[in-house]
């Protein structure tokens, strides 16, 4: 009996939390769909009434926010394609490929961890100001091709290729190259799609690099593009609400497809250190 | 077999290269410059004619300390690191004992549900929260109000504003903290509990004493992260409460850095704000881990 009341009880508390954490989300969703006012109204209103599309159609065609997503999708892209080519390469040799000062330049990279991004962003700016790189796709791209968490999660997953596999491969007589490509890389790819999922994320998701080295409405991201929204449109909570769900549904509905991937990744980013 | 260890040295060095130079290049290379611009007075003018720049030595950091408003961000970075990062790890904790108990068959659905929040764009939520916050119309004032509680100003409230977005900070990320708690928890042999409970001891001894323990090291790694993490607050305040008021209630330092580089572009000090930033995140780091050791002996 009290078993079953613990039980009950917990499973309250579970719903109730799950609740808590659904509701932003849904209302979200919810209030994107009303039409011109209905959500501001006491008490707030849960639902649409009648559902609606307007808010995404003067969206779309209106404010044109087609056009940020279509660069969301291309930086990510973008920076995903590069930085998995980069780090898996970088993992896999420092995992597997014997070469001296191999341990300290990654002990080194691992104690750069701690370096908060921020503090290269000024002396960054001024660098790619100078290259002509500011307010251009490259300007965001060239800083995210290679990250020290994408080297590490790759080097943790490549460790426990047997080394029995790649000398086999030498002695075969194939190249350095080839063994990376094609012994290497398909061992790899359990990992390269968990860390494609959270690059992409990052990159889509990502606010204050964007926002500094972006400079014209046309090359926005559609982070940069919702803040700079809320500047005219405050007022218009639906209007709001329906840009928020652009923004979010697709990193939403990449993370429901590949959540197992996602969350395997996270776990392994924390264990061993 | 020499010439075969030659190779692969070689290869070792040319496949790690690539992401070593743009790790150099783009992040090590503009900290150390960053450094260096801390000690110059770069500014608007020095832009277009780098000739300007003098070496002003400790200045920025000088005009820093005696700034006012330098020590309320830090003061509200501060407090949103001290109540944020507990009130983070407290909920994952929970969430984790919750899931991971044994007794519901619905964990992989709670554990979807508890980590939507993490994966959406921080902007995007940071916006819908702003309208849940709405004193009159906001979902958070209406369920309160449902509950008997009068509405209350929040982001419009100079004590209310930050916590307003700690609590923001804690249903984004607590999932991210609930699944590595999660990686902790299974890491933790069953057998210590069967003969915890052959010995009769009690739930809450079982937790005191195995559960805690075994999640030591879990809990270090948790907290060094998410103190580093929310050192860094900027999107929450830039987006919620128009860059950090009321009353700069909510101005964060890397706001307040942000504001004095890329709207003023008073670079030199802003990069000087920068590198007091990294100082006590390392510091912090450095003694969350030697306490950690120091328990551990």
């Amino acid at each position: 009996m009290r078993r079953r009341l613990s039980t009950l009880l917990l499973h309250l508390v579970l719903i109730a939390g799950a609740v808590a954490a659904i509701a932003p989300i849904a209302w979200m969703f919810a209030a994107s769909l009303m039409p011109d006012g209905q959500a501001n109204a006491e008490p707030p209103p849960l639902l649409p009434h009648p559902a609606t599309l307007n808010q995404y159609r003067a969206l779309f065609a209106r404010l044109d926010i087609g056009r940020p997503l279509l660069n969301s999708t291309i930086l990510a892209s973008a920076v995903t394609a590069i930085s998995l080519l980069l780090n898996s390469m970088a993992g896999y040799a420092f995992a597997r490929l014997r070469f001296r000062g191999r341990d300290r330049v990654f002990s080194l990279l691992l104690a750069a961890l701690v370096i908060p991004a921020q503090v290269a962003m000024l002396p960054l700016f001024l660098m790619l100001k100078s290259m002509g790189l500011v307010n251009t796709y490259l300007g965001v791209i060239v800083p995210g091709m290679a990250s020290i968490f994408g080297i590490f999660l790759v080097r943790q997953f490549a460790l426990s290729i047997p080394q029995e596999l790649l000398d086999a491969a030498r002695v075969d007589g194939a190249s350095e190259w080839r063994i990376y490509r094609s012994v290497v890389l398909p061992l790899l790819r359990p990992i390269l799609v968990t860390l494609g999922v959270f690059v992409f994320m990052g990159t889509w998701n990502d606010f204050m690099w964007p926002l500094i080295v972006l400079t014209d409405d046309s090359m926005y991201t559609l982070p940069v593009a919702l803040a700079n929204l809320m500047g005219e449109h405050f007022q218009d909570t639906e209007l709001m609400m329906a840009g928020a769900v652009v923004t979010v549904l697709p990193v939403l509905i990449l993370f429901l497809a590949m959540q197992r991937s996602y969350i395997e990744g996270i776990m392994m980013g924390s264990l061993k250190e | 077999m020499r010439s075969l260890h030659r190779g692969e040295a070689r290869a070792g060095w040319l496949l790690a290269a690539p992401a070593l130079l743009v790790i150099a290049a783009f992040f090590l290379l503009p900290v150390a410059a960053g450094f260096a611009l801390s000690v110059t007075d770069f500014d608007i003018y020095s832009i277009g004619d780098p000739d300007l720049v003098r070496i002003v030595g400790a200045a920025n950091y000088r005009t820093l300390f005696s700034e006012p408003l330098f020590w309320k961000a830090l003061k509200n970075t501060l407090y949103f690191v001290l109540l944020g990062v507990p009130a983070t790890m407290g909920v994952a904790l929970a969430a984790a004992l919750g899931v991971t108990s044994g007794v519901t068959r619905l964990k992989p659905v709670f554990r979807t549900v508890y980590f939507a929040p993490v994966v959406t764009t921080l902007v995007a939520v940071a916006v819908v929260w702003r309208y849940l916050y709405h004193p009159r119309f906001g979902l958070i004032n209406g369920f309160l109000g449902f509950l008997g509680v009068d509405p209350i100003a929040w982001l419009a409230d100079p004590r209310w504003a930050m916590p307003a977005i700690v609590l923001l900070a804690v249903w984004k990320n607590f999932g991210y903290t609930m699944i590595i708690f999660v990686a902790g928890l299974q890491a933790i042999p069953e057998q210590l509990y069967e003969a915890a409970r052959l010995d009769g001891a009690s739930a809450w001894q079982r937790f005191r004493h195995i559960t805690l323990p075994g999640l030591a090291p879990t809990t270090t790694f948790v907290a060094v992260i998410t103190v580093i993490g929310y050192f860094q607050l900027f999107a929450e305040p830039y987006v919620m409460t128009s860059g950090g008021g009321p009353v700069n209630a909510t101005l964060s330092v890397v706001l307040y850095m942000f504001k004095e580089g890329f709207r003023w572009w008073n670079i030199g000090y802003a990069a000087a704000v920068a590198f007091v930033l990294f100082w006590i995140v390392l510091a912090v780091t450095l003694l969350q881990t030697a306490a950690r050791r120091r328990a551990e002996r």
